[in-house]
C-alpha cells in the first residue's frame, strides 16, 4: 500500500514537471543563436554545402572523434563477450542454407548496397548522410550475406586492419592540423574549393570517408561475432 | 501530409504496445522494427534526412537482426 502511494507521488511529480516544462517551452519560435550563426557562416568558414556535416565534423569535430571512440569501445565489448575461440567446423558444415533465390539474389544485390553506402559517405559534405549512415548501410549488406550464407565468415584480421587504418587517418589528420598548420585540433588546412563540388570543404570528405570505413568494419564485426556465436560455437563450456 | 503524420504516429503507438504484448518473440521483434521504420519516415517528414537514414539502417535493420539472432539462440515463446 505504502509502495503504491510512493509510486503515485513520484509519477505525479514527473507528470507535473513535464507539463510545466512543455508549457514554458517556446514552440514554433527559433531561439537558437548558435544555430543561426552556423547557418550564416557555414559556407564561408568551412565550404561544405551540407550544414549538418559542417557542424558535426568542423565546429564539433572533437565530439565526433569521441563518438567514434564510443562505437569502437562498444564493438570491442561485443567481441570480448561473443568471440568464439574454437570453431566447431562440423556444426558450420551442417548449417542449412536458404533456397537458391535468396542465395543468388543476395550476391547480386550486395555490390549495389556497397555502392550506395559508399556514395552516401563520399558525398557526405554535399548531400544528407555521412560516414555513420553509409557505414551502417554497408554493414547491413554484410548482414544480408550472413543471412544467405550462415556457414561463411568474413576475414576478421582484414576488418581490423581497415578499422585501424581509418581510425589512424582521422586522428592523424587532426594532429597534423594541430602541429603544422593552425593551433587547433582538426584544423581544416586543405583549400576550401568551390561550393557543391566533390573536392571541396578541405579535409571534411576525407574524414567522412575514414569514418565510413571505420563504422562499416565495426558493425560488420559485431554482426560477425553474433552470427558466429549462434552458428559456429562449439558446445557449452 | 499532416494527416499522414497523425496516422503514422497512431500506428507507431499501436505497434509499440503490440511489441510488448506479443508472446511470440519474433513477432515482437518485427513490431519493434516497424516502429523504427515509422520513426524514420517521421524524421523524413520533419526534414531530417540524415537522422532518418541512420534510424532506418541501424534501428530497422541491424538492431532487429541482432534481436532475431538472440531469439533464435534462446527461446521463441515468452513464458
Amino acid at each position: 500500500m505504502i509502495r503504491k502511494i510512493t509510486y503515485g507521488i513520484f509519477l505525479g511529480i514527473i507528470v507535473l514537471s513535464l507539463v510545466l516544462f512543455f508549457v514554458a517551452f517556446p514552440f514554433g519560435k527559433n531561439k537558437m543563436a548558435v544555430g543561426k550563426y552556423y547557418l550564416k557562416n557555414d559556407i564561408k568558414q568551412t565550404g561544405a554545402a551540407n550544414v549538418v556535416t559542417a557542424v558535426t565534423l568542423d565546429y564539433r569535430g572533437f565530439d565526433t572523434l569521441g563518438e567514434v571512440t564510443v562505437l569502437f569501445a562498444a564493438a570491442a565489448g561485443v567481441a570480448i563477450l561473443f568471440y568464439v575461440l574454437e570453431e566447431d567446423k562440423k556444426k558450420r558444415e551442417r548449417q542449412v542454407y536458404p533456397n537458391f533465390i535468396v542465395r543468388v539474389g543476395s550476391r547480386i544485390i550486395f555490390p549495389f548496397i556497397l555502392l550506395f553506402g559508399s556514395y552516401i559517405f563520399i558525398h557526405g559534405h554535399l548531400t544528407p548522410g555521412g560516414g555513420f549512415q553509409g557505414g551502417s548501410i554497408i554493414a547491413s549488406g554484410f548482414l544480408l550475406l550472413y543471412l544467405a550464407y550462415p556457414g561463411e565468415r568474413v576475414n576478421r584480421n582484414k576488418l581490423s586492419i581497415v578499422e585501424g587504418l581509418a581510425g589512424i587517418t582521422f586522428a592523424g589528420l587532426g594532429l597534423w592540423g594541430l602541429f603544422t598548420q593552425g593551433n587547433s585540433f582538426l584544423f581544416n588546412f586543405l583549400p576550401k574549393g568551390q561550393l557543391n563540388m566533390i573536392f571541396s570543404a578541405g579535409i571534411l570528405p576525407i574524414i567522412y570517408i575514414a569514418i565510413g570505413f571505420k563504422v562499416a568494419s565495426e558493425f560488420a564485426g559485431i554482426v560477425d561475432d553474433m552470427m558466429c556465436e549462434a552458428v559456429c560455437s562449439g558446445g557449452e563450456k | 501530409m499532416i494527416y499522414a503524420s497523425w496516422l503514422l504516429i497512431i500506428a507507431m503507438i499501436v505497434l509499440a504496445i503490440l511489441s510488448i504484448e506479443f508472446k511470440d518473440l519474433i513477432a515482437a521483434v518485427v513490431a519493434m522494427g516497424a516502429v523504427s521504420l515509422i520513426i524514420s519516415l517521421l524524421f523524413l517528414f520533419l526534414q531530417a534526412p540524415d537522422v532518418a537514414m541512420a534510424e532506418a539502417s541501424i534501428g530497422a535493420a541491424l538492431t532487429m537482426a541482432i534481436y532475431i539472432i538472440v531469439v533464435r539462440k534462446t527461446e521463441r515463446r515468452e513464458k
